[in-house]
């Protein structure tokens, strides 16, 4: 079963100039994205900076409205909500459903506030009563491995990791169904790293939660996730499940992206490699395949049609008019 | 990860603390702030401290220099003044004054003078220091006499009050205007804010003397002493508004932008719980610091007002409406001392001006 | 590239027991401490550690640009050791014209945010230009044909035309090209690149770094790269130094350091690194604990909080012997005794 069905989701900000703010472009944050979520399961979200994995997280989120497309949301095993079209009214109940873990574990807690009370806001907002707050808090609190004297100090006094724990624990505290997880260990150290990703891991096991974790590299996603998305210039280019997509991709910006993260072993040394050339501006995204220019792959079709994101395996989707070849 | 947690009394400690440390470590703000408290004290018991009815008329003691206080005499401890001897100048045949030193008029604590109403209820005629003996036209002048022979010591003291109470007042008339106006500004935003913005822009590029010379001159003169206050009170504060809108609008824009006020919006908090709750607590000390920073301006505008005749009027007492009086350079030769009542403007401004710098500093340690 | 050390050549910077201290409102913060570690001409020096492990400090003290509550309260920064031309960098006045020339000149630095190191009123021409004359005057017209070709070196498209460019109208890849070659632009013999890919995307990161191993083997320049990153490290690095809390815990030549870790804090950190080949779900290993703040520094072995293997009654006393220069070890206890 699925918590979430993303369908045909598009994003388009407009570029305006002049005083009468006419519109004279658009960019394409995210265009045509279709993914689906099953329940406790976790899907990554791949790509670099203005990709728009952070646009399509934000319109799951509702914090955007998107352009085009359903957002079809399970809140519970009977119904299927479309969130796209919905008033902020009508999304306020909703909301409870899917929340949020960001990446700067700085700027997401309010300084002013105690942690206790920024893990009970959410239990506060939803109308739980005093005494079972604070009993809840007390199980947040462990549930992320934190000692309950840990609600009576400000968050300046917790270190990047403590205060992702925080954060998550904030998350958990209406029993959410699906978890966005903004690149939720970007800003940490490695070893602190590592601990938030077991974290997760752990709770998504007992909690039975479902999760878009949102990357920019294919480093942590193998750990974290049961399927890969991965975005370019507001497209998505490949699905496939993990262990599938390292093995083998099938598209030439993934393999792209696989190359590009520096191992950590100094015996495969110059098999890091890099796709010349730059991300391609969104505003002005080249004819065709948006990959195109920097494909080794290229041919002349790249260069006028835009591949669709077919099903070239089993589960395995690739937009790429060279996919069956890449699979030999 | 029981590293940090063990650091009991800085992790317990809120914000509010924390900028209360590091405004301490800016000693000038730190001892401004003391400044500025005795000079609001002086505000609210300046009958007691003033010495003489500060409204008191007396052509024959006007322009007396400065008394001194002297504390021992050759009994020992005994603070006194010297009497005041009329005689006549032969040169120019006016009655002066002059002290006289073989009459010694003894000065007590709490002695009784003038009758007046502390905090406006208590009906009291007792003072910090006055003459244990009052006679006709014995008194302490600390500071001398203006040409009417009011005590300006004491004047100064009841100006305080005016003068601080109409900053005072100016400021959170201010202080409403700009969170209202600036608030709808910053969360609003779209045409509310562009048209907002223009309305500040307009206002900043009027200069302020002429308009506040025709707003006063439109004031009647039949309008009591009262009235006078809360008109000028709102001439001054219609111009202080728009820096602190600003700086409202400012901070409301930069914290809707924050991740814990979107992390409220997505657990369903409500604008007004989020406004509450997140947005407010986050920039009360930056509008106390803008408070502490508008102040001395509100505080300079009367004092200049007055000073050109266009705010407070007489029987009213301001800083301005003492300096009025030290407006002629022939009247200053002869009694530099009023001149004096300059000395408590400048120095509760540069207080103000340090303590602002030091709660904002405190406030935002990265801005 | 040879793996062990290479003995004969002679270092072109060496550090001795360098300590920093930061005066702060909380007290003194010890940020440095016995940091000692040489710079050979072609080879590259990885070091690697968490936040707050001093690694940044160490450039920052190296060059002389420490912050104004920073101070070098011992040990020794020497520019061509054992030559005529030997001069301590410590002991040189931190905004006279002796660094100022050593700075930007002999030793070239990198950022890790190239706008920090790019002003925004000048097109990137003028600044490299401006670097190329102050140190060795060519001429104006030299000194341009100079920059088109440093950007050429860079591998920045065009650079004819984009000499012209202000740095803002450049992405931010083509920036921190920029930013190398205004650091090449003195020709120097060594360059110090402080976390020179953090701030850029996987793809980018994997140009920059390439770029920076080809010019650093044409060169023949000394590099001392600061990376948090292990697969940096793993790509760059001929010899690395890991810092954890001030202190270099461990060096050793890269092959090495990953086949034998010695330092109890190395193993951790490698095996928490994210795996490409991992199966799916599969934990990662985890250091306990987070990295002290400042100020807060434990007593004895600065690890030991977090050491699965500390010896109760040694390593929360006493602290470890640093690790000799030039030579690869462990700052351990561990270690100490398995050597003896």
């Amino acid at each position: 079963m699925n918590v979430l069905e993303v369908s045909g989701l598009s994003k388009h900000f407009p570029i305006v100039a002049g005083i009468l703010r006419r519109e004279i472009g658009r960019v394409r944050a995210a265009d045509d994205v279709n993914f689906v979520i099953e329940k406790g399961k976790t899907l990554a979200l791949v790509g670099e900076s203005g990709c728009g994995k952070t646009t399509v997280a934000r319109c799951i989120l509702r914090a955007l409205r998107p352009t085009a497309g359903a957002i079809r949301f399970a809140p519970d095993d009977e119904r299927m909500i479309d969130l796209a079209p919905l008033s902020r009214s009508a999304l306020r109940p909703l909301r409870r459903h899917i929340q949020l873990i960001f990446q700067d574990p700085y700027a997401s807690l309010n300084p002013r506030m105690m942690v206790g009370d920024i893990i009970a806001e959410p239990l506060v907002v939803t109308g739980v009563p005093g005494p079972e707050r604070e009993a809840r808090v007390r199980e947040l609190l462990d549930l992320v491995g934190l000692p309950a004297v840990a609600r009576l100090r400000f968050p300046h006094a917790f270190s990047g990791g403590q205060r992702q724990r925080i954060g998550i624990a904030r998350a958990l505290a209406l029993n959410p169904r699906l978890i966005v997880a903004d690149e939720p260990v970007s800003a940490l150290d490695v070893s602190v790293q590592a601990q938030i990703i077991n974290l997760l891991l752990d709770l998504q096991d007992r909690l039975g939660l479902s999760m878009l974790f949102v990357a920019h590299d294919l480093g942590v996603v193998r750990h974290v996730s049961d399927r890969v998305a991965v975005m370019y210039v507001g497209r998505i280019v490949e699905v496939a499940p993990t262990t599938e997509l390292y093995a083998t991709p099938l598209h030439p910006y993934t393999r792209a992206l696989l190359a590009a993260v520096p191992k950590a072993d100094p015996e495969a040394r110059d098999a890091i490699t890099a796709p010349r050339g730059e991300v391609a501006d969104p505003a002005n995204p080249p004819p065709g395949c948006a990959f195109n220019p920097r494909c080794p792959f290229v041919i002349d079709r790249c260069r006028q049609d835009r591949p669709e994101l077919v099903e070239v395996a089993p589960g395995h989707l690739s937009a790429c008019f060279r996919a069956t070849e890449l699979m030999a | 990860m029981s590293g940090s947690l063990t650091d009991d009394s800085l992790a317990s400690a809120g914000q509010l603390r924390l900028t209360w440390l590091r405004f301490k470590r800016h000693k000038l703000a730190f001892v401004s702030l003391f400044i500025v408290i005795l000079f609001y004290l002086v505000a609210i018991f300046a009958d007691f401290l003033a010495i003489n009815d500060p409204h008191a008329v007396d052509a024959r003691r006007g322009y007396l220099p400065p008394q001194a206080v002297h504390f021992f005499d050759s009994d020992g401890f005994n603070p006194h003044v010297s009497g005041m001897k009329g005689q006549r100048d032969m040169k120019t045949f006016k009655q002066v004054y002059v002290p006289d030193p073989n009459k010694k008029l003894s000065v007590t604590l709490f002695a009784r003078g003038y009758e007046y109403e502390l905090f406006g209820l208590i009906s009291t005629d007792r003072h910090l220091i006055g003459l244990a003996k009052p006679e006709l036209l014995d008194g302490i002048y600390l500071l001398g006499t203006d040409a009417l022979g009011r005590d300006l010591f004491s004047r100064v003291m009841v100006a305080t009050r005016i003068s601080l109470s109409i900053g005072l007042a100016s400021v959170s008339l201010s202080l409403v205007l700009g969170i209202l106006l600036g608030g709808i500004s910053g969360l609003y935003g779209g045409l509310v804010d562009l048209f907002i913005q223009r309305v500040i822009e307009i206002i900043r590029s009027i200069p302020t003397i002429p308009l506040w010379m025709g707003l006063a001159a439109a004031l009647p003169n039949t309008w009591s002493v009262i009235q006078v206050y809360f008109a000028i009170t709102l001439i001054i504060s219609l111009i202080g508004w728009t820096e602190l809108a600003r700086v409202v609008r400012g901070r409301f824009l930069a914290l809707r932008e924050e991740d814990f006020v979107i992390a409220a919006e997505l657990v369903g908090a409500s604008q007004f719980r989020i406004m509450l709750r997140h947005m407010l607590p986050s920039f009360t000390s930056h509008v106390i610091a803008a408070v502490s920073l508008a102040l001395p301006a509100m505080i300079i505008s009367e004092t200049s007002l007055s000073f050109l005749g266009l705010g407070l009027r007489p029987p009213a007492i301001s800083w301005g409406i003492l300096l009025q009086d030290a407006q002629n350079v022939q009247v200053l030769a002869g009694a530099p001392w009023l001149l004096l009542a300059a000395v408590p403007v400048i120095v509760v401004i540069l207080a103000f001006n340090f303590l602002g710098d030091g709660l904002r500093d405190a406030a935002d340690p990265y801005g | 590239m040879a793996d062990t050390m290479v003995e004969t050549t002679r270092p072109i910077v060496s550090v001795r027991d360098l300590a920093v201290e930061f005066r702060q409102h909380t007290g003194i913060v010890r940020a440095l401490e016995a940091v000692s570690l040489d710079l050979h001409p072609g080879r590259v020096l990885g070091v690697v550690g968490e936040s707050g492990c001093g690694k940044s400090v160490t450039a920052r003290a190296m060059l002389r640009i420490l912050d104004r509550n920073g101070s070098i309260t011992a040990g020794r920064v020497t520019l061509d050791p054992g030559t005529a031309a030997e001069q301590d960098l410590t002991a040189l006045e931190p905004e006279g014209a002796q660094i100022r020339s050593v700075r930007g000149g002999r030793i070239g630095l990198i950022f890790q945010e190239p706008m920090a190191a790019l002003s925004m009123q000048y097109t990137v021409g003028n600044q490299l230009m401006e670097a190329i004359r102050v140190h060795r005057d060519p001429g104006k017209a030299k000194a341009r044909e100079r920059a088109i070709s440093l950007l050429n070196e860079v591998g920045i498209p065009r650079p004819e035309t984009r000499i012209d460019a202000y740095p803002f109208q450049l992405s931010g890849g083509l920036r921190q090209r920029v930013g190398i070659a205004l650091a090449l632009a003195a020709e120097p013999d060594v360059l110090i690149a402080d976390e020179p890919t953090t701030a850029l995307d996987v793809t980018t990161q994997a140009q920059i770094l390439a770029l920076l191993r080809r010019l650093q083997r044409d060169k023949q320049i000394a590099l001392m790269l600061i990376t948090h990153d292990m697969g940096v490290i793993a790509q760059m690095a001929d010899d690395v130094a890991v810092m954890y809390l001030g202190r270099i815990v461990e060096f050793a030549p890269v092959r090495e350091l990953f086949k034998h870790p010695q330092h109890p804090y190395t193993r951790a950190l490698l095996r928490s690194v994210p795996n490409l080949d991992a199966t799916p779900r599969q934990r990662l290993a985890t250091i306990g604990g987070a990295v002290p703040q400042p100020g807060s520094r434990p007593v004895g072995c600065p690890f030991h909080p977090r050491c699965p293997e500390a010896i109760p009654g040694r390593c929360d006393t006493m602290v470890p012997a640093p690790v000799p220069p030039g030579a690869a070890g462990a700052s351990c206890f561990l270690v100490e005794d398995a050597a003896a």
